[in-house]
């Protein structure tokens, strides 16, 4: 099959696409919606808000989570704020500077009508949200308020303290609990997709495990949505909650959908360093800290003191040294590449030398530990908790960690993949954020897809459908599935190697974040490329997998996942080496300014890679969607 | 350097809900005391797979103390002895070289064990679904700022939003009773202007739905001191008087169908 990359971009002017759009797609009478059987994966900001959406307008959903509640869906962690172009602070704020910054955010390598399109539903998104009681933070007159983020100069962040997901998932779980009690939608809790079933090239449903029982089923529906999170576990050590995993995008790349841009991760300037081997995860600290703090490290190489005695002339304040503009509050990208240029440099601080100091002395000598602590009283309490330094009186220890990723499934203007009938949501597409995101941003396009873009457009797909039985799950294309999915499970058990599935895990993280990390070269990434399948190999001769497969099982569940990850790994290289330029959170050390700042080629790479799975033997293919700019001019970024 | 500890846990095992279970007995030596709780079980399994035995299974995902996934009885009490933290975010630095660690899971009717330290907690999903929710489908939201919430109420509601759903009140509650957990839940909605037209209505099925999978409230409080987002008590108190409000309300109603 030739693949020919279709986005479906509408006509018309950049303000007009969408309104267009949303008049010339085919739809579902109210009354035949209840005929159509939509499949959700994933419960998160995405795939709930989707699937209440859909019910609401009177589809039958099935939804999908390896989770016990919806509600545990990695969303509940964003701390920081949702953005929308509500203008509410009156200081400039409109779509366009919204669609703008995301634009000049993600470094110039996304889709211009699809960013239009978020700036223009995210003002829907708060009305949305704040009408199902989600409690944002009011000023006195007890309307909304607002805080600034990175990257942008106007004041257009919505927030619940510092819970905002957690509470944006809640109103998004209720919705979708609402629909679960009207009986529109059928909750399969506990349940691992594990494989995504086509028939004649188009999406018919999916193979679930039953992670309770071991059972493995065959689901069947008109569509299939995916909304299952990003792929940041690559790197072992990450923000993201432990089960977050690549399986089902990486099983529909298998199943034909193109991967876009796996190379493009983004990596957190501020998050605690790991304090050992055994550590399991990174905890971020809310980027709103380099506010008031001051980001340093001594000096002297071999410094040994503690921070206090270290006087002022020999602290290096690298960022505020280098970029006098924006000093500490400079795009998490760059933040990020300085502190491993001098953790590099030898001059780490903290008990391993990997992190750099993140500093409140100033701003406590300015404005008094009750300023402070009104500001980060929670922040600091948290930093205790896993430190068990009191960072009052003592500078953090911060270093950059893997946090989101902003590649994904290939979608076109609809948010359907390369597979008809298959779409994906969330952070599991790659579609809006181009190379680099801006805070509070992932959110936003979370609830953008699942309210206000899929409900629009799966119809024009469902349309024409109507009428049509959901393939059966005994065809063959399932009960294939089924029992290739019940094999693969199998199989693991009569390894019966010597090291358990975390020691694998482990070091896959090692490699991929050694050479496709912060920075990357053509040396390591091919290093990495000759790494990587022999670390697979090795793991699947030799894993040590426990226990049944007919039952509650976390080796298992978690085999599967480290077994993805594995093959995914090898593609998300072999895109970071394919492009020799710098964009966003892509650094290439070969493409760089004499200032040392990322340069990137527009000339050659102002395109989105999406990747065709061509068998496990066989090299993967290279698709380009162009990327045309029509309302944003190219320019290179500068934050000196 | 790190402080290392060594440790004697006691761990519930139990196979499936309706297995007998047993304690096993293990040294977990050379921990270090900068691990989380859930990093020592972590390296206690690993331990247990280099000599051929299944790992506990317990649940977790987040590791920050907000997914509201993690939860066992240590030594009794419910997410161990630092107030205020799910064991998630608990470190082995609260512990002393040669303690005695007994891990248990929630223990509680409605909470039945799955398998070790994982227990089934869909009787919460069941409480919000008779009513945890304000109908507003989407697209027909008026302009946010149309209704103003005074910053007082906002602030008392998110109080009560904080709640992550663990069921470690339940757990820790000599009754079993969800009465911290759902209260929160409606006061975080009964606060608000936009709960207003559904309060009654939420509140008795609320409740009444409460009890159909969980004990009774006899204001004992260990459900507060247990609760990782020290949910305050008073939202039972208010829980109480809209369930009262709500029973004539509703009769009344009723009676002018
Ligand atoms: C610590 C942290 C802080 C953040 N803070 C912010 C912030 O302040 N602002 C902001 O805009 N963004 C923030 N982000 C990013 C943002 O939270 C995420 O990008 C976003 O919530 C992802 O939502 P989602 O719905 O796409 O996926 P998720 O919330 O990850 O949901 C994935 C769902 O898919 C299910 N699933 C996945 N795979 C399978 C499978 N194989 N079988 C069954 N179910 C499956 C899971 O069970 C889950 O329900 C933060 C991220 C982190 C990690
Ligand atoms: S009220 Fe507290 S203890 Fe109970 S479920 Fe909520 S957070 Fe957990
Ligand atoms: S693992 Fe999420 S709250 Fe503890």
């Amino acid at each position: 099959m030739t693949i020919t990359l279709d986005a479906k971009i509408p006509d018309g002017s950049i303000a007009e696409k969408w309104d267009n759009h949303k008049f010339s797609v085919k739809l579902v009478n109210p009354a035949n919606k209840r005929k159509f059987e939509i499949i959700v994966v994933g419960s998160g900001l995405a795939g709930a808000s989707a699937a209440a959406s859909l019910a609401e307008l009177g589809y039958n959903v099935k939804v999908f989570t390896y989770h016990d509640s919806p509600r545990r869906a990695h969303s509940i962690a964003a701390q920081g704020g949702i953005n929308a172009a509500k203008n509410y602070r009156n200081d400039g704020d409109s779509v366009f500077r919204l669609f703008y910054d995301t634009v000049k955010g993600g470094d110039y390598r996304s889709r211009e009508a699809n960013v239009y399109r978020l700036a223009q539903v995210s003002v829907d998104i708060i009305d949305q949200c704040a009408a199902q009681g989600v409690p944002f933070a009011r000023e006195y007159g007890g309307l909304l308020a607002n805080r600034s983020f990175g990257g942008a100069q106007v004041s257009r962040t919505f927030y619940a303290r510092g819970q905002t997901g957690q509470q944006l998932l809640l109103g998004a779980y209720q919705a979708l609990a609402a629909q679960i009690a009207a009986g529109k939608v059928t909750l399969y809790n506990r349940s691992d997709v594990l494989d995504i079933v086509t028939k004649g090239g188009e999406a018919c449903g999916i193979v679930t495990r039953d992670m309770l029982t071991g059972a493995v089923h065959g689901h069947t529906g008109h569509a299939v949505v995916l909304a299952t999170g990003g792929y940041g576990n690559v790197y072992y050590l990450s923000t993201n909650a432990m089960a977050c995993n690549v399986s089902a995008s990486w099983r529909a790349h298998r199943k034909g959908a193109l991967f876009a841009n796996p190379c493009y991760t983004q990596i957190h300037p501020t998050c605690i360093p790991a304090a050992d081997e055994f550590q399991s995860k990174l905890t971020l600290m809310s980027e709103s800290l380099r506010n008031d703090g001051r980001i340093w490290v001594p000096r002297d190489r071999d410094e040994t003191r503690a921070a206090a005695e270290i006087a002022e002339e020999e602290r290096y304040y690298y960022l505020e040294e280098k970029y006098p503009a924006f000093g500490n509050l400079v795009p998490r990208d760059v933040a990020s590449r300085n502190a491993k240029t001098v953790v590099d440099e030898g001059r780490g601080v903290g008990p391993l030398k990997n992190g750099v100091y993140l500093d409140f002395a100033a701003a406590i000598a300015r404005d008094g530990v009750e300023a402070v602590k009104e500001r980060y009283g929670n922040l600091f309490d948290m930093y205790e908790r896993i430190t068990g330094e009191d960072p009052y009186s003592v500078p953090m220890r911060i270093y950059p960690a893997t946090h989101y990723t902003m590649g994904g499934l290939w979608v076109d203007y609809n948010l359907m993949t390369s597979v008809p009938g298959l779409y994906a949501l969330g952070e599991a597409n790659f579609s809006d954020h181009g190379a680099n995101r801006l805070g509070a941003s992932a959110l936003m396009q979370g609830l953008a897809d699942g309210y206000f873009v899929l409900p629009y457009t799966i119809g024009d797909y469902l349309a024409p459908k109507l009428g049509d039985t959901p393939v059966p799950t005994n065809d063959p294309v399932f009960t294939d599935a089924i029992s290739a999915v019940d094999d693969r499970t199998r199989r693991w058990m009569d390894v019966k190697g010597t090291h358990g599935v975390e020691h694998y895990h482990r070091e896959l993280g090692k490699i991929v974040w050694e050479y496709c990390g912060m920075a990357r070269n053509e040396a390591g990434l091919q290093k990495a490329l000759s790494e990587i399948p022999a670390l697979r190999d090795e793991f699947r001769k030799n894993v040590k997998v426990l226990g049944s497969p007919d039952g509650i099982n976390t080796m298992l569940e978690k085999v599967n996942r480290v077994d993805d990850f594995m093959e995914f790994a090898e593609l998300k290289v072999s895109d970071a080496l394919h492009r020799r330029e710098s964009c966003g959170g892509h650094f290439r050390e070969e493409s760089q300014t004499p200032e040392g700042e990322a340069l990137r080629d527009d000339d050659n790479f102002a395109y989105v890679a999406a990747w065709e799975w061509k068998g496990a033997d066989a090299e993967p293919e290279l698709h380009k969607e162009p990327l045309e700019f029509e309302n944003v001019k190219l320019t290179q970024r500068s934050y000196k | 350097m790190t402080k290392m500890l060594n440790l004697k846990l006691r761990i519930w095992r139990q196979d499936g809900p309706h297995s007998q279970g047993a304690f096993l007995d293990i040294d977990a030596d050379g921990i270090p005391e900068d691990a989380s709780f859930l990093e020592m079980l972590d390296v206690v399994n690993e331990r247990l797979i280099a000599d051929d035995i299944e790992p506990v299974t317990f649940g977790h995902d987040c590791r920050e103390g907000i997914c509201g996934t993690c939860g066992v009885m240590i030594n009794g009490q419910a997410h161990g002895p630092e107030k205020a933290t799910a064991v998630c975010q608990l470190h082995m630095r609260k512990f002393d070289d040669g303690d005695e660690i007994v891990i248990e899971p929630w223990k509680a009717q409605s909470f039945p064990v799955l398998k070790d330290l994982m227990v089934d907690r869909r009787a919460f999903d069941r409480i919000v679904e008779a009513g945890g929710y304000i109908s507003a489908p989407t697209g027909t939201a008026p302009d946010a700022n149309e209704i103003p919430v005074p910053k007082e109420v906002a602030d008392l509601a998110m109080d009560a939003a904080a709640c992550i759903g663990c069921g470690a009140c339940v757990a820790a509650c000599p009754n079993s009773a969800a009465q911290l957990f759902t209260s929160a839940k409606l006061a975080h909605l009964n606060l608000l202007p936009q709960g207003q037209p559904e309060r009654w209505r939420r509140t008795e099925n609320m409740v009444e739905t409460m009890e159909d999978y969980f004990g009774t409230c006899t204001n004992h409080g260990e459900c507060h001191e247990a609760c990782p987002k020290e949910i305050s008590l008073d939202f039972i108190a208010f829980m109480n008087r809209d369930y009262v409000k709500a029973k004539v309300k509703n009769r009344s109603l009723a009676s002018q169908r």
